[in-house]
């Protein structure tokens, strides 16, 4: 028989072992808030101020036209111009300017004769997502530079135009995908922390046997190991959210009881995998190994910050055992497309399958691993 | 017996010691040598940034040849995977299901318009939902537009003059490979990991057992202690670390242009600072929980999203800018991605070493100045 009583005894006491422990509690609550604050600002793939340097060996008046564009926009910081070849290789070896824009000589009269004159974009391909993000900002100045140019000969444009319109995320900014993102990432990493030691240090300070000859039943034992990891996931997450929405000002376009069941199916299943490292491990150094083999690919093979579709089909159907993968998929559909329930029934599932397995697991181990 | 060879000799000992306890508990060997193997070879295939294969739907409402030849553009493009929809309806449902990530509308006056000159509009949609995949996406279909429009207007006889041509010379990485960038920062925070899971919890295991108040009634001096424990830590992760360098090289083909050399020094003087922040954390915490809890929280998703490894940290904003000096990865990423593709260049890699060395001392100066003081 499951009783109440028990269940919220061991609860009351697993949160008390974590709050009164004044450095735990600093940690469960200072970091994660502060990184959500650095790491909204830090995460972006936007670019701003791309260091450029202008080699001109043209000094016409169009050649000036265009670098004025430049020096307009708000995504490039011109640097000092070059004067000569060789200074080329230093300024982006040194990682001075990532985009060295060659003008040759003929640029200005080549264009008034009415042909295209070619102009050298050497860029940094050290970063080479940064490279081609860098040269798709240039090449959006220069078809404007174009245009303006065909307009004032009254010259016809190109016969046909590119008219393009992005969904859910009008101006491409990168913070909308990536702040829904951390409040997973955070939550996932708050869960682990809280239980993946929980079981590990009783077992190695001796109490869990005590714990195991009381009356209480593994069931509920699982549930009181269960409650804070839960509970502090949820307030934490809440938080965190509020920050998304208020701070961070990202659109919020769906159901926000849609977005509460999917963060508390994935507490749940963060729980189940945390309590069944935390059991299976006999010592602590064990627990914070195995807690760091599930944080760390969890993370990086989520879609956090590279898309799944990418990854080779067998890693693809390894992410399939990733809570965070579910989740974050949540976030981002309730938060930028609006969706709801229905649409969110095919991440609810596999949540919850997760959580029962590792849960039963957990449990089980309680009992069937005592050194 | 003199008193340098005194000092020697209990080093050799404590090394000794230590070196036996990694040996007998197999589990900082399977740090060391099994978890970087397996991480690099999960996320070096893993992580790519590259959009390959974009889904793109095609809506053409009157196909003839001018049509054919836009879309067979799209098709013969390496990025795309066109599908043909009839409706635009159809395919905006299939985009709002995250069956396509495009879509190429070309309305029934197309072909109209194209040859009366007045400017044919393509309709393109994508999901914008991943703002970064979105504008590659968008870039890549750009390019497919201009080759095709020059193209066309070559076979019309009235050849198209832009005015301004950008001819982009992509250095270090001229195919544009997301993989030689994303493997070299990889290591960097797999090392970071290691470093701090080694030592992480060595000095506060022995603090919770007691063992070192009884290592410090020996005559060791705490420094000796440190050190003792530092090399065989030290050893197991330049194993670690030539294990990952050999994988970025032979199996993931990423060129190393720079020395040997450069890299095995720049290597040993972050493996340093990665313990030294392990051992920090060790002799910070008064337990082995809470020390794992802190290297949790400090090591991992700093060196992942501030070390510059994903993100550009000159496109962050400056008091964040400011804030990824504190993270050991970020000179360590400058060094590897510098390295590997780049080469020996001087003026970056010794400015980021200097930076190593300076937290280099600062965390052992920290940890000899709190591991004094928790014995009074």
């Amino acid at each position: 028989m499951i009783t109440l009583r028990h269940i919220l005894a061991l609860a009351i006491k697993e949160l008390l072992a974590i709050l009164k422990d004044k450095q735990s509690r600093v940690i469960l609550i200072g970091p994660p808030i502060a990184q959500l604050l650095v790491f909204g600002y830090a995460a972006t793939f936007d670019l701003n101020h791309i260091p450029v340097a202008i080699y001109d060996e043209d000094h016409s008046q169009l050649s000036r036209a265009l670098v004025a564009r430049l020096r307009g926009s708000p995504h490039f910081e011109l640097i000092d111009p070059l004067d000569h070849d060789g200074q080329i290789e230093v300024a982006i070896n040194n990682k001075e300017a990532l985009i060295v824009l060659h003008i040759g000589s003929r640029f200005g009269s080549e264009i008034e004769k009415g042909k295209s004159a070619q102009v050298q974009a050497i860029i940094d391909g050290r970063n080479s997502n940064t490279a081609l993000l860098a040269l798709g900002y240039l090449r959006t100045i220069v078809t404007d530079f174009n245009i303006e140019w065909f307009e004032r000969n009254g010259l016809t444009g190109p016969p046909a135009s590119l008219a393009i319109r992005s969904w859910f995320n009008e101006n491409l900014v990168s913070r909308w995908f990536i702040v829904p993102g951390i409040v997973g990432l955070l939550s996932l990493v708050i869960t682990t922390i809280v239980t993946g030691l929980s079981v590990a240090r009783e077992r190695e300070a001796g109490t869990f046997d005590q714990l195991l000859v009381t009356p209480l039943r593994p069931v509920e034992i699982l549930i009181g190991k269960s409650v804070p990891g839960i509970l502090i996931g949820l307030i934490e997450g809440s938080f965190i959210l509020l920050m998304a929405i208020y701070w961070f000002e990202v659109p919020l376009r769906g159901n926000l009881g849609a977005l509460y069941i999917g963060m508390f199916l994935f507490l749940l299943s963060a729980t189940g995998v945390g309590l069944m490292i935390s059991s299976i491990a006999l010592t602590q150094q064990q627990g914070i190994l195995g807690a760091f083999l599930f944080l760390v690919p969890s993370v990086i093979l989520s879609g956090f910050a590279t898309p799944i579709a990418n990854m080779p089909e067998i890693i693809q159907y390894l992410t399939y055992l990733n809570p965070l993968r579910y989740f974050l998929i949540i976030l981002r559909s309730v938060f930028l497309e609006g969706d709801s329930y229905a649409l969110l029934l095919d991440q609810y599932f596999p949540m919850t399958l997760i959580a029962v397995v590792t849960l039963a697991a957990a449990g089980w181990s309680f009992r069937h691993r005592l050194s | 017996m003199n008193r340098s060879l005194r000092k020697r000799m209990r080093l050799k000992g404590l090394i000794r010691k230590e070196s036996l306890q990694i040996l007998r508990d197999p589990s900082s060997i399977a740090i060391a040598f099994i978890m970087p193997v397996i991480l690099l070879l999960l996320f070096g295939y893993g992580v790519s940034l590259d959009a390959k294969h974009i889904r793109l739907a095609t809506v053409v409402e009157q196909p003839d040849t001018n049509t054919a030849g836009l879309i067979g553009a799209f098709q013969h493009s390496e990025y795309f995977i066109p599908v043909l929809y009839h409706t635009v309806q159809d395919a905006e449902i299939a985009l709002m299901e995250h069956k396509v990530d495009g879509i190429v509308w070309l309305r029934n006056d197309f072909s109209d318009r194209l040859l009366s000159r007045k400017t044919a509009p393509i309709g393109v949609y994508v999901n914008g939902v991943n703002a970064n995949q979105a504008r590659i996406s968008v870039g890549y279909i750009q390019g497919v537009w201009q080759t095709w429009l020059s193209s066309f207007s070559r076979d019309q006889g009235h050849d198209l003059k832009t005015p301004v041509m950008i001819e982009p010379r992509i250095w270090f990485n001229a195919a544009v490979n997301s993989r030689y960038f994303l493997v070299p920062g990889l290591i960097a925070v797999i090392m970071t990991l290691i470093g701090a899971l080694l030592t992480s919890m060595v000095v506060a295991r022995e603090w919770e057992r007691g063992t070192m108040e009884a290592l410090m009634v020996t005559p060791i001096r705490i420094s000796e202690i440190l050190l003792g424990k530092l090399i065989p830590y030290f050893i197991l992760g330049m194993g670690g670390m030539f294990l990952s360098v050999a994988m970025a090289v032979w199996l993931f083909d990423v060129p190393l242009r720079g020395s040997f050399l450069a890299l095995t020094a720049a290597s040993a003087l972050f493996m340093m600072v990665a313990l030294g922040m392990g051992l920090l954390i060790s002799t910070v915490a008064k337990n082995q929980f809470v020390a794992g809890q802190i290297a949790i929280i400090t090591t991992f998703l700093p060196a992942f999203i501030l070390s510059g490894f994903i993100f550009q940290i000159s496109a962050m904003p400056e008091p964040i800018q400011f804030i990824t000096h504190i993270i050991p990865a970020r000179y360590f990423v400058a060094i590897l991605q510098t390295i590997f593709l780049a080469g020996d260049i001087w003026p970056i890699i010794l400015s980021n070493c200097a930076a190593l060395l300076i937290m280099m001392f600062v965390f052992f100066g920290i940890i000899k100045k709190k591991a004094h003081k928790r014995l009074i």
